[in-house]
């Protein structure tokens, strides 16, 4: 069993108290639970507090730009199937900027775990309406509340067929813990949408409003049943479900390349004698 | 005898059959022996319409297309009235015997007697084959060829067509003008510039390209995806160019040569992973195939007006080198030195073509394939010294690449400004190490610039500067402007940047008169040799119609144009 150390302990740029450390914690007890090592897991971030998490871990990390964490995740993971890619980002992040780059990750399948910190605010520019805000929430930017109703991304997911699709919450360590599990174990897309508190700039979606609300779902709950998924998806306000919300056995994206049966593409070379019989069409 | 050049037009509506038996035609004129030079005019439909397939063929090799006709294939009638003034004053015209037209120089045949509508093309064929001259077996045998694929009934049908129209022509007193000279056949391959693009990039080892599709670049991902199956590759159509450049650069980052291709508006979505390719080094082609703007402009015609735009794409400052090939041979080989340099200095590295060339078929001599290296991804984990740091401060800028995974090493990339070992820092002591780093790799960029190419007269008159797919045109303009009698000299740039004013300013200071020669309409590139040398450069013919530079254009406007 590995220990939780080989992936450091860093000085962060957090906020006291912000929900991100305990996400962190999570994650660490994840990916070790997980069997993996630091140098066996790509991780991929955006722009955002969340974005600096995998700054946080001894890992291997690209940290990219705002929104782009998707697309540049799925290269990775082309280029090499072989290796988890965990993509790390936050609510602007993935469901405001990065949002086409969602939907079609999704609809590929490819096999990523997407772990949104999603806090319902954009703290890092310090507390302008994100696509999480619910109807009615009032910022600096948003003087007369939020005008525009708020992105379901668990509803969006499940209608897309997504191929795992778990809501957790920050102040439940243990059961985060698991959702990553699950989500790393997924052969296809996974989405753990992680309900997060900002202590500084989300004065309303604070720890006691979600733990109030936040409830485990049944092991009775059968989350391969699309049609009783789409109905929990939109569950939201005095009753959030918590945990796997609708997961299938679509195959993931890279199946469908014969080029990545075995070998990773990045330890491919090219066939001249292939290339050679190629080029005869221009004959 | 036969003629030792030709310049053949054939027009028609989208739909009618047209790009099927000029592809045929020109496959069955290189694999006969000839040279050519073809460029396509499409517009931006489907059906309908007015499209033009011109070939220009030769006994010897040519470079630039032409504008003056000498034979006019027309599969309807607005063909006719279109291009009536660029016939020559002996040249010819092929129509249907139903087109009502009095020319002189019109062969009328009975298309409709040999096929529905819908194979008149085929009909088309034989009869010019017949008047070309060309070898009936060679053209039949790359008819069948084109639609291989195809069912033995079509196969079958698409012979009676021709041979019935072949005999037709056969049986008639038909005019001698366009026939071309005898050539030995030759086992040259025929491509065109995006193609040549793709076939660079394999044979260099690209493994992953995404693309948004986007005329005329399309077709460039096109033909990697009809070769990603034999070849191992990933083609991927993205959601957005957005997505197409952050893909190629995750693909890079784990260790694959990979590219973009796109054109002026699909380039400018691309522009921020431009910069994050720049800060977190990270090797990528990024293709961008001319076309005019701004915005959308005319999305099939050409022009070479985003030099600018690429040369400053991107927010700070970063090393780049921008290519800009001359012929479709250099659609091929400066791919490769782009993808090999991409890897080498760890930078975006850019290619620029537009739709003339995109689009132009020529004969090329195959390629030496067992000659070529391929990019040689990364560096080995057992020559880093430890601790590994992706950023490590050296002398030439370029630190060592590991890839993520092959070996126990982290390896870690910012887009935040980084520590050495990757990771975010405001530590402007640091910044400043990096920014000097990054720019410490144009030294090498620049000792490995593609050296400007000078034909002609020492101490011209007139020595013509341009550069891209302009370059034939000038250099065949400039011969012709010797014939009569002056001494002139053309000055082609297949590298547009970096500019090292040490490799021409002294051909710029040896010629009576500079002219620069461009496809576009505020003289981008005039802009930056002037810059980058200090001098002035008044004399321009710019071209900006939409339309490929050719030598008439330049000689029409040197001759008004007072220089």
């Amino acid at each position: 069993m590995l220990s939780e150390s080989i992936y450091g302990n860093y000085e962060t740029a957090w906020c006291p108290g912000c929900g991100n450390f305990r996400i962190l914690a999570a994650l660490k007890k994840a990916l070790v639970e997980s069997n993996l090592t630091p140098h066996e897991v790509i991780f991929v971030s955006g722009i955002g507090q969340a974005a600096k998490t995998p700054h946080y871990l001894n890992a291997n990390l690209f940290n990219g730009l705002h929104g782009r964490s998707l697309p540049v995740a799925t290269g990775c993971r082309l280029a090499n199937h072989q290796m988890p890619v965990i993509v790390e980002t936050g609510d602007g992040c993935t469901y405001g900027e990065g949002g086409n780059h969602f939907l079609a990750a999704i609809r590929r399948n490819i096999n990523i775990t997407l772990l949104v910190h999603n806090n319902q605010v954009y703290g890092l520019t310090k507390g302008q309406a994100s696509p999480t805000s619910d109807e009615g929430f009032i910022t600096k930017a948003q003087p007369h509340g939020v005008y525009a109703a708020a992105f379901n991304p668990i509803a969006v997911a499940v209608a897309l067929h997504a191929g795992f699709v778990a809501r957790s919450f920050a102040g439940f360590e243990d059961h985060l813990t698991e959702m990553i599990k699950q989500a790393i174990s997924h052969p296809g897309f996974a989405l753990v949408d992680i309900l997060q508190p900002c202590v500084s700039f989300n004065k309303v979606n604070t720890f006691a409003w979600y733990k109030n609300r936040c409830y485990r779902l049944p092991e009775t709950y059968d989350p391969t049943d699309w049609s009783a998924a789409i109905l929990k998806a939109n569950e939201w306000g005095d009753q959030i479900p918590l945990g796997v919300i609708s997961k299938n056995s679509r195959p993931p994206f890279e199946a469908h390349f014969d080029c990545l049966g075995h070998t990773p593409l990045a330890r491919q070379q090219v066939d001249k004698a292939k290339l050679k019989a190629f080029i005869t069409h221009y004959r | 005898m036969g003629r030792q050049e030709l310049h053949v037009l054939i027009g028609g509506e989208a739909g009618q059959g047209l790009v099927t038996i000029a592809m045929i035609l020109t496959k069955a004129l290189v694999r006969s022996g000839y040279y050519l030079v073809v460029n396509q005019s499409y517009q931006s439909r489907i059906r309908g319409g007015h499209n033009t397939f011109a070939i220009r063929v030769s006994t010897e090799e040519i470079i630039a297309p032409r504008q003056r006709l000498d034979f006019l294939v027309a599969l309807n009638q607005e063909t006719v009235d279109w291009h009536r003034t660029e016939i020559a004053p002996d040249g010819l015209i092929l129509l249907d015997e139903r087109f009502a037209d009095a020319d002189q120089r019109c062969v009328k045949a009975p298309f409709k007697q040999f096929a529905e509508e819908k194979f008149a093309n085929v009909a088309y064929l034989a009869v010019l084959n017949k008047l070309l001259g060309l070898d009936e077996q060679v053209v039949f045998q790359t008819l069948e060829d084109y639609f291989g694929a195809k069912k033995p009934e079509v196969t079958e049908k698409n012979r009676q067509i021709f041979s019935a129209a072949y005999e037709w022509a056969s049986g008639r007193n038909l005019p001698e003008t366009v026939r071309l000279a005898p050539v030995a056949p030759q086992e040259h391959l025929m491509l065109n510039g995006n193609e040549a693009i793709a076939l660079g990039a394999i044979s260099a080892g690209l493994k992953f390209c995404a693309f948004y599709p986007m005329t005329p670049a399309t077709s460039i991902s096109l033909t990697l995806q009809a070769a990603a199956d034999d070849l191992g590759l990933v083609v991927e159509q993205a959601e957005d160019e957005i997505a197409a450049i952050n893909m190629a650069i995750g693909a890079s980052y784990a260790g694959v040569p990979a590219m973009v291709a796109t054109s002026g508006g699909g380039f400018a979505l691309m522009v921020e992973g431009v910069s994050l390719a720049g800060m977190t080094e990270t090797p990528i082609l990024i293709v961008v195939a001319q076309r005019p703007g701004p915005a959308t402009g005319l999305p099939t015609r050409t022009e070479q007006g985003d030099l600018e735009f690429i040369l400053h794409a991107g927010h700070g400052e970063f090393p780049r080198a921008i290519f800009a090939p001359t012929t479709i041979e250099e659609c091929f080989h400066l791919t490769r030195k782009a993808l090999i340099l991409a890897e080498k200095y760890q930078s975006p590295i850019f290619l620029l073509t537009d739709q003339f060339l995109a689009d132009s078929y020529r004969a090329v001599a195959p390629f030496e394939i067992d000659a070529l290296d391929a990019t040689s991804v990364g560096s080995s984990p057992e020559e880093v010294s430890l601790p590994y740091q992706r950023y490590a401060l050296t002398d030439s800028g370029v630190s060592p690449r590991l890839l993520p995974g092959q070996s126990t090493h982290l390896v870690v990339c910012d887009s935040d400004e980084h520590t050495s070992d990757g990771h975010i820092t405001e530590d402007l002591t640091v910044r400043i190490l990096m920014v000097e780093k990054r720019l410490r790799k144009s030294a090498g960029l620049r000792a490995e610039v593609t050296l400007p190419e000078y034909q002609g007269d020492n101490r011209p008159e007139v020595l013509f500067v341009t550069w891209g797919s302009s370059c034939g045109a000038v250099v065949e303009a400039a011969a012709e402007l010797r014939l009569r009698g002056h001494r002139t000299a053309a000055l082609c740039f297949a590298q547009v940047w970096p500019l090292i004013p040490d490799q021409f300013l002294s051909y710029l200071q040896g010629a009576d008169n500079v002219v620069m020669v461009e496809g576009n309409a505020t003289a981008q590139f005039t802009r930056m040799i002037c810059r980058e040398t200090g001098l002035d450069l008044p004399h321009r013919i710019l071209r900006y119609d939409g339309l490929p530079m050719t030598p008439e254009y330049i000689l029409g406007q040197f001759q008004s144009g007072g220089f």
